[in-house]
């Protein structure tokens, strides 16, 4: 028991240490595939530890939810990123949410950032926010649905079973489970910011959502929202590990020797993770703002095909 | 009149407690002009309310022990009387009724002050409990069907409270042909459920034995009445027109109680009286949920007026929890009664769940609406300032509708996914097609309710104040603001320890679709587990738990540890700030995207820009056009050949004493005949 908290305690803080991190991985990488040197790969840090020494301005109207927010922000999706597994399954605390109450969390965190684009009172805001809640309103139900289907090839939600079960090899190759691949890794892109939905490095754009609605925080608060962000990046990408390329997962009761193999192999798949990212990226390029509704139409009709499949046969 | 069956007087208190709330009803149109009538009246509302609740739970809570009562009281029919009749299921919705009730009063005490005309709010308002409660413990059709009306009535007489404006009139007017027409069906379905020997009684009732054909018919005509009252779509049109135009402690009531006895009326007949299900009743009642859900949600997050927007997202509660009921039907009939257990579980949490956040919603827009005389969200904003308790429980009231962790509503919703992702094991085909695609849209109107409240509470209460009105908005009484934060601790305290109310509730599903969820209690600290522990379990105290302390070492640690200065400035808006609050985005541009996706199509939302020619220079203007499809496609031709008929038999009136003895003769002449073709 005593073990097993200080496993869950471990993968917190490992995640907490990663996610800058890879967010400076995924810029490195980028910027070496446009022939640019980039920033080293720790400026994430160094940039989260400057913002958190300035000092807050803060907008003359704005309110005490505005101030609030960075941390709850913070903390939804800290809990939900601690939640995934990483390098071990059966932790602890993994029976206290499973996967759809994970997405519920993700949305208590964006349901605040939404909120905070409108405390001001900016035209900016309010059109981050607006398209904010109209990506989520279909990147949402398509990750719900996604749930779905695994939950019924695992009979479980607990994504630490569902990733159990994965490493077991009962569940094989399945239609279902690339059409829910296909569609998780659309709504990571979209729920993540990235290219082509939204531009992460952009700024004084009329397309950008996520910088719309954070444009008025600094400091402190820019600083915990932005780890945010990077908790959330690498929260995507241990769900697709954990569910799709399970192995080298540590199972409750495992030596020590195989939590260590389950934590490099957990830096491997973040670190493919984080190159495919990049070449992603790379390769693509920005869509309109109404294009977007028809890229997450895709996700969602992928996921429901899946969850088709799997509730009509429970072999495909 | 014959004493209850049993000891327990939980039955006659709650008489006592009806007839006290219609003597006071009466006291009320003679003190509501006094300075202290209203106060009185909704004290006395207040302590029945809570003396009921108290009862209601403590007959719940009992469990499976609990003694069903009756009780036969010689009013009404003599050759009947009027019976009525206490079991767990009326202690549920009693325990709903009751605290909406109580919550109620206590805003009223508050709100009640900004009342313009008391006589026509006061003296009604607590009829208007007494009736739901009666509607509640009716133990025969005709008692049921008596309060019903009675509770339709008195909620008309709170919608036309304000009778002065004309779309109040039309709200009351189009309210009460729907109420009508719904207590008709519900009066067709009980003369076919009795048949020509008559046994009204519920008791009697559950022994009858209906051929498939009958049942059917049966089940139609009561999915039409309780859901004309619940707001299922496409019998919704009267309630984002009526819940809005009352007092906002009465639309409390009706959007988060009188739903719900709506629905109670379902359960009562449906699960209760009416025998095994047939499969496609479940298939009906869950495609009309899902869309009903669907729709609800998004004409909610189009709409400008808080309380019509608070009133559309109770159709969108009304679809999930009878998305719920739906599949509770399922399981029924294909043979799985655990899981049916647990999808109405789910149904009946929601059902609390909704009363607790829509009143708290509602008592919100009350405020707001006494603080500045605005419903409309165009005229809003900055509230959070003006009014930081009020704008904390609307906060919170949102979440919990948004069905966000931790909170209450977040619960049931994910019970009703646990239910979904059974439903592989039924073998019926049409289901496994039908069940996704109601998962998805449920999916779906979670995703856009959080939208839409994220719209509510950012517009009203968030930016910068868009009239002068809102600008000197006060705080809302003490006595409302009491209510609120009241609800505010229920919402948290069911969405952290959500296995207490799951426990309360289990029991009553054992009568009738005879299952049962596992214990709640005997997992440890508050964890629920719906089925069992490897396929599911949430923990809302953890989830609380962990953010909670997670956001407050976070704020504390960068605080002490790296700074905490914080400076003033004007708004940095990319260096170009706007100085009027006409440039914040406003409700419809806010719904803009939205509208753009789902609405294109569903509403045939349309805009038209006009833009003036070069140097010309008038205003350019931007319209926006949403239909209602389903007013234009159902209500309006009904209302035209409605009208048609009556313009042609308005002659009759004109008709002369010869023609009218003529006609009565040729009616009895058709009728006899008509008679003796049938024997």
């Amino acid at each position: 028991m005593i073990e097993g908290v200080v496993l869950q305690f471990g993968q917190m803080f490992l995640v907490l240490a990663l996610a800058p991190l890879l967010t400076g991985f995924v810029r490195k990488v980028k910027a070496r595939l446009q022939q640019r040197q980039g920033p080293p790969v720790i400026q994430p840090y160094r940039d989260l530890l400057k913002l958190l020494r300035k000092e807050v301005v803060l907008a003359d109207n704005a309110s005490w939810l505005f101030r609030v927010a960075p941390y709850l922000i913070f903390s939804a999706t800290w809990t939900a990123a601690a939640l995934v597994p990483t390098f071990a399954t059966g932790l602890p605390f993994s029976t206290s949410a499973d996967l759809l109450a994970i997405v519920a969390l993700l949305g208590s965190a964006r349901f605040f950032i939404a909120l905070v684009g409108l405390d001001i009172g900016t035209s900016f805001g309010g059109i981050g926010s607006s398209r904010e809640v109209m990506i989520a309103s279909l990147a949402e139900p398509a990750l719900i649905i996604v749930a779905f289907t695994l939950a019924l090839i695992a009979g479980s939600t607990q994504l630490s079973v569902i990733a159990a079960f994965m490493i077991s090899g009962e569940a094989g190759l399945r239609v279902s489970l690339g059409l829910a691949l296909a569609a998780l890794i659309i709504v990571a892109i979209a729920e993540n910011a990235r290219i082509p939905v939204d531009n992460p490095a952009t700024h004084l754009e009329l397309t950008m959502v996520h910088e719309a609605m954070v444009l008025e925080y600094s400091g402190r608060h820019l600083a915990v929202i932005e780890f945010a962000g990077s908790l959330k990046l690498l929260l995507y990408v241990s769900l697709i590990a954990a569910v799709f390329l399970p192995w080298g997962l540590a199972t409750p009761g495992a030596s020590p020797g195989h939590y260590m193999i389950g934590v490099v192999t957990y830096l491997a798949k973040v670190t493919l993770a984080g190159v495919m990212l990049a070449l992603f990226e790379t390769t693509i390029a920005k869509m309109r703002v109404f294009r977007v509704p028809e890229f997450l139409g895709i996700s969602l009709m992928l996921a429901l095909l899946g969850a088709l499949l799997m509730f009509v046969t429970r072999s495909l | 009149m014959s004493a209850p069956t049993s000891a327990d007087p939980t039955l006659s208190i709650v008489l006592c407690g009806i007839a006290v709330l219609l003597a006071i009803g009466v006291v009320g149109i003679f003190t509501a002009r006094t300075r202290r009538g209203p106060a009185l009246v909704y004290g006395v509302s207040l302590i029945v309310s809570v003396v009921l609740t108290a009862t209601a739970l403590r007959f719940l809570l009992d469990g499976v022990d609990a003694q069903v009562q009756a009780t036969v009281l010689p009013i009404g029919l003599p050759w009947i009387g009027a019976h009525f009749d206490l079991d767990l299921l009326t202690a549920m919705f009693l325990l709903v009724a009751n605290l909406g009730g109580a919550s109620a009063s206590l805003y009223g005490l508050g709100y009640g002050a900004h009342e313009s005309d008391p006589t026509r709010v006061v003296p009604a308002f607590p009829v208007f409990l007494a009736a739901m409660n009666l509607v509640v413990i009716a133990g025969d059709a005709f008692s049921f069907l008596i309060s019903w009306e009675f509770m339709s009535l008195s909620s008309w007489a709170l919608v036309m409270a304000h009778h002065e404006e004309l779309d109040n009139r039309r709200a009351g007017y189009i309210y009460l042909v729907m109420a009508s027409f719904g207590t008709l069906a519900l009066l067709l379905a009980f003369g076919l459920f009795a048949g020509p020997d008559g046994s009204y009684a519920f008791v009697d009732m559950r022994l009858l034995d209906h051929d498939h054909v009958r049942t059917g018919i049966i089940f139609g005509l009561v999915l039409v009445g309780c859901g004309s009252k619940a707001g299922l779509v496409p019998l919704h049109a009267w309630l984002p027109l009526a819940h809005p135009a009352a007092p906002s402690h009465v639309s409390a009531l009706m959007s988060g109680v009188m739903t719900k006895i709506a629905v109670y009326g379902f359960i009562r007949i449906v699960f209760d009286l009416l025998g095994p299900p047939q499969i496609w009743w479940s298939v009906v009642v869950l495609s009309i949920g899902g869309i009903t859900a669907v729709l609800g949600v998004l004409h909610a997050m189009l709409e400008d007026d808080l309380k019509r927007l608070l009133a559309y997202s109770t159709v969108e509660n009304i679809g999930i929890i009878f998305i719920g009921l739906g599949l509770a039907l399922a399981f029924e009939s294909g043979g799985i009664p655990w899981a049916a257990a647990l999808a109405f579980v789910a149904a009946l949490f929601h059902v609390l769940n909704h009363s607790l956040f829509k009143s708290l919603l509602f008592y919100g827009a009350g405020a707001v609406h006494a603080a500045t005389q605005q419903r409309n969200m165009e005229h809003l904003g900055g509230l959070i300032h003006r009014m930081p308790i009020t704008a904390f429980a609307f906060l919170i009231g949102a979440m919990a509708i948004a069905a966000l962790p931790p909170l209450n509503g977040f619960v049931s919703e994910w019970l009703t996914f646990q239910a979904i992702l059974v439903s592989p094991q039924l073998s019926a085909w049409g289901l496994k097609f039908l069940i996704p695609a109601v998962g998805a849209m449920l999916a779906l109107s979670a995703a856009l309710a959080a939208a839409c409240f994220v719209k509510a509470f950012g517009l009203a209460f968030l930016g910068r104040p868009r009239s002068s009105a809102a600008q000197v908005a006060q705080e809302a009484h003490g006595a409302s603001r009491g209510a609120m934060l009241l609800l505010v601790v229920l919402c948290i305290a069911a969405g952290i320890a959500p296995g207490y109310v799951i426990d309360a509730i289990s029991p009553v599903t054992d009568a009738l679709v005879g299952g049962h969820m596992p214990v709640q209690a005997d997992q440890s600290w508050l964890t629920i587990v719906p089925i069992d522990a490897t396929r599911s379990s949430y923990n809302g105290f953890y989830v609380f738990l962990f953010t909670a302390l997670s956001a407050s070492l976070g704020a504390y640690a960068i605080h002490r540890l790296a700074s905490r200065e914080v400076r003033r400035a004007p708004p940095w808006d990319c260096g170009y700030p706007d100085s009027s609050p006409a440039l914040q985005y406003s409700a419809s541009s806010f719904a803009q995207p939205i509208r753009r996706v789902f609405g294109t199509l569903l509403f045939q939302a349309r805009e038209f820009v006009v833009m003036r020619a070069p140097g010309d220079v008038g205003a350019a203007h931007f319209r926006v056009v949403v239909r209602d499809l389903i007013w234009e496609a159902l209500y309006q031709p009904i209302e035209r050949y409605v009208g048609f008929v009556a313009e042609r038999a308005n002659r009759m009136q004109f008709w002369t004493i010869r023609q009218y003895l003529g006609l009565v003769f040729v009616a009895l002449v058709s009728l006899l005949s008509l008679l003796a073709f049938w024997q």
